[in-house]
């Protein structure tokens, strides 16, 4: 009786703890929709009958845009995205995640980064910080998850100087 | 003794009553009601709620007029509890403007004659970082980065002992509760004494009547901040009072495309800013000045 009395228990507890974690993990990162190209997703439209290739190929058909600067030597696309379910990605312990949480398979080796993201000190905010909706952006808002080093960009133009007339009278 | 000669006194006395009188007849005959109130009208720390609600719906009708939009014209006072502190991470700034624009569009600043920008960008030679005498705000390159710079967005820091309100000889500008430096434009005189006193060239002045057209104005406003001014005012950035009095992150920092820009409350233990300050080595401007500014800059890492 009392063993039963304990699995129930500890049962209850479990659920609760697993679902107020998962409450808490979507409230504490409202992110706005991942960057995808138009039409791309999900991507089991074309993946599902297809046939998987693990080598390391330039790609020629299809997604000919994406050329990999990430630590390339030692990576290739499904050891972030799953081979079988193209529509997640994938954790080192083969856990799969949403799009919308990607930050969680970039935290794996950016930890120090991630930290940081999660105080709201790394990447950028939106919104309301009290009394509204607060966005945030992923990861790969700003950093393309292909080639991820921050592109230049070109500068609004200077203010006019004093003596400009478009500044006087 | 009574002595009924005209004393010294009341000659000076009867001389200047008529003067005040001879001077304002003219004044008031030649004026039409709305200048009138306008030039009577009181220091905003001054007005009752009921005078504020004449000033503001007076002005709701006014910029309906000018500009052939409704106005919503907020007198929010400070939300108990908060001090508001600006953190900005110098290794991560590229320098590429889009905060300077940002600013001007949504405080409705005068777009072209004068040109009036509220953020300044300096670039530095990496490695002088106190030479500020040596920076440039007009660089202009193809693209930004550049390898051999950084760059030090610098912008009204918020002092808590601000040298501007000191110098002001008529009050009209002054530290908000919420630690925010605002200006009544319609008490400032033009004298420009705050903009000469202060050490971050954080303050403009317009020089002519504000160009703004009416497709570009931003009708979400404070009366202490964005609202548009006229000439002859100081003006100069409020950490975007009208949003973050509402809970709203600063058009700045929600421009920035490389997230450089950090805003939260120095009174809440978990805000942002208070993580930086407590985890990451960060820095003022001139802090020999005493001004103690609110407007922290850090290093990543």
């Amino acid at each position: 009786m009392n063993r039963i009395a304990c699995w129930v228990g500890s049962l209850f507890l479990l659920v609760v703890f697993s679902v107020t974690s998962a409450m808490a993990a979507a409230e504490e990162f409202p992110v706005s929709p991942p960057p995808m190209t138009e039409g791309m997703f999900p991507c089991s439209n074309c993946h599902a009958g297809m046939e998987v290739n693990r080598k390391k190929r330039v790609l020629k058909d299809e997604h000919v845009d994406i050329v990999l600067h990430h630590a390339e030597s030692m990576r290739w696309c499904l050891d972030c995205h799953d081979a079988k379910d193209r529509d997640k990605l994938r954790l080192f312990n083969g856990e799969l995640v949403k799009f919308t949480e990607s930050y969680r398979l970039c935290g794996e080796c950016h930890g120090n980064v991630f930290r940081d993201w999660k105080a709201g000190l790394h990447g950028k905010r939106t919104g309301y910080f009290s009394g509204g909706k607060r966005t945030y952006l992923l990861c790969a808002h700003c950093h393309d998850p292909h080639d991820p080093k921050f592109k230049p960009l070109k500068p609004e133009p200077p203010p006019y100087p004093p003596t400009d007339n478009r500044n006087g009278r | 003794m009574a002595d009924k000669r005209y004393t010294r006194r009341q000659f000076i006395r009867n001389l200047s009553l008529a003067a005040a009188a001879g001077v304002s007849l003219p004044l008031f005959s030649s004026c039409t009601k709305e200048e009138k109130e306008d030039f009577l009208q009181k220091h905003f720390k001054e007005m009752t709620t009921e005078e504020k609600k004449n000033v503001i719906a007076k002005l709701e009708a006014r910029y309906l007029q000018k500009y052939g939009k409704k106005f919503q014209i907020s007198t929010q006072e400070a939300v108990s509890g908060t001090l508001w502190g600006y953190g900005l991470d110098l290794s991560r700034c590229i320098g590429c403007r889009r905060c300077v624009y940002a600013c001007a569009k949504e405080n409705n600043n005068s777009r072209r004659h004068p040109q009036l920008h509220w953020i300044r960008v300096l670039r530095l030679k990496k490695g002088s970082l106190i030479d500020l005498e040596n920076s440039e705000h007009y660089y202009n390159p193809p693209v930004v980065p550049e390898k051999e710079y950084l760059y030090l967005p610098v912008q009204c820091q918020q002092c808590e002992n601000p040298a501007c309100i000191k110098v002001c000889p008529v009050h009209a500008t002054w530290k908000e509760p919420d630690g925010l430096v605002v200006v009544d434009y319609n008490w400032c005189i033009g004298c420009r004494y705050c903009i000469a006193a202060c050490p971050y060239k954080g303050r403009v002045f317009n020089w002519a009547d504000p160009t703004l057209s009416p497709d570009e104005v931003n009708t979400s406003v404070h009366y202490l901040g964005n609202r548009p001014r006229m000439k002859s005012s100081v003006e100069k950035c409020t950490y975007c009072v009208q949003r973050v009095r509402t809970g709203r992150y600063p058009a700045c920092v929600e421009a920035c495309p490389t997230g450089t820009r950090k805003f939260g409350n120095l009174l809440d233990p978990n805000s942002e800013i208070r993580y930086i300050i407590e985890r990451k080595r960060v820095f003022r401007l001139k802090e020999d000045l005493n001004t103690e500014p609110k407007f922290y800059y850090f290093f990543e890492a």
